[in-house]
């Protein structure tokens, strides 16, 4: 049966009728939820996620053709492998940012371009999507970031310093600012 | 109107009684085939479905109609038979472990006891679909169900 499905799943995508792949990785703070669409990495979910939750928002939000196909997360697993690993600093892989639109869209690709190893204020991304006072919606769109690690949310912190919240909880953004060397 | 669950949970739920209903009907070298058809054609459908209501008894009847696709495929040739036999309908619900049996009846049977009582086609449509006369899907029909009786009995 296993094999049928696989055979299921490459037929399905080769036929253009995957519009949602999804995996579950390891990674060191427990499985992620990796999901793809043909144009890109869509949604990662952390840690501690519904499992069931997040496949109905998928399928809900993009397409109801939401499938188990690993082979089209298998590029973002081995670039998050490496970067837990400490060994990339920077992630090379298509996204596709459907799941997010307007402010928070655009504070969300600013902290895309945060350099590895550096962390900005919530207000300095505010300014960076082009509006220093939003702080409060930067955020928002800091908890509500659909890609959370790649596009690296846990390099934003307070003004003073302190750590914010995270999405996977504050030991891991602590960790993952540890890896990177800032704490 | 319900929302449509990601596909994924149509296999968990379902891809193994599809499997099964499947191999009885067109036998386990042809199964295989079947499956990814039925597959592959109800994910083309899957997003403009209207009703997620009853998503098993829509993914079985997918795999029923490609079961007969199968068998006019295969080009079965009609049984000769010798007189009409008088079968009387029983409509037991068949429990897990029972496709295996009907797995080993010989192809004709096998396949009239899968379409009668796994894809609940009527006999002229069993026939249809193998190929026979209305009275020679009945003769299988009732061949085969004895033989499972026995088996179970």
């Amino acid at each position: 049966m296993k094999d049928s499905l696989q055979r299921l799943a490459e037929r399905a995508d080769s036929e253009g009728l995957l519009d949602v792949a999804y995996a579950s990785v390891d990674s060191p703070f427990g499985p992620l939820l990796l999901a793809a669409t043909p144009r890109g990495l869509v949604r990662v979910s952390l840690p501690g996620y519904d499992a069931e939750e997040a496949l109905e928002e998928l399928a809900e939000r993009i397409s109801p053709r939401v499938l188990e196909a690993p082979a089209r997360l298998d590029e973002a697993r081995r670039e998050l492998d490496l970067y837990f690993e400490g060994r990339l600093t920077e992630f090379d892989l298509p996204l596709d940012w459907r799941l997010t639109d307007g402010f928070r869209k655009r504070v969300q690709r600013a902290i895309e371009r945060i350099p590895y190893g550096q962390t900005r204020s919530y207000t300095e991304v505010a300014a960076l999507a082009g509006n220093e006072r939003a702080v409060r919606a930067a955020g928002t769109a800091c908890g509500s970031n659909p890609i959370p690690i790649v596009v690296p949310c846990h390099r934003v912190l307070r003004s003073g310093g302190s750590l914010g919240g995270y999405g996977g909880g504050l030991p891991m953004k602590e960790a993952l600012l540890q890896l990177e060397g800032i704490l | 109107m319900t929302a449509l669950p990601p596909f994924q949970t149509l296999l968990d739920e379902h891809a193994a009684e599809v499997m099964g209903v499947l191999r009885g009907a067109v036998g386990r070298a042809d199964a295989e085939d079947c499956f990814q058809e039925t597959f592959l054609a109800a994910l083309r459908a899957y997003p403009k479905l209207s009703d997620a209501g009853n998503l098993r008894g829509w993914l079985l009847t997918i795999a029923h109609r490609k079961a007969i696709d199968q068998h006019r495929a295969n080009g079965r040739k009609p049984l000769p038979v010798a007189e009409p036999a008088e079968v009387g309908v029983h409509d037991p619900e068949p429990e897990e472990g029972i496709w295996q049996l009907v797995d080993a009846l010989p192809p004709k049977q096998r396949a009239a006891v899968a379409l009668r009582y796994a894809c609940d086609l009527p006999h002229a449509e069993i026939a249809a679909a193998l190929g026979c006369s209305p009275e020679a899907a009945r003769r299988s029909l009732h061949e085969g169900m004895k033989r499972l009786r026995k088996e179970l009995a």
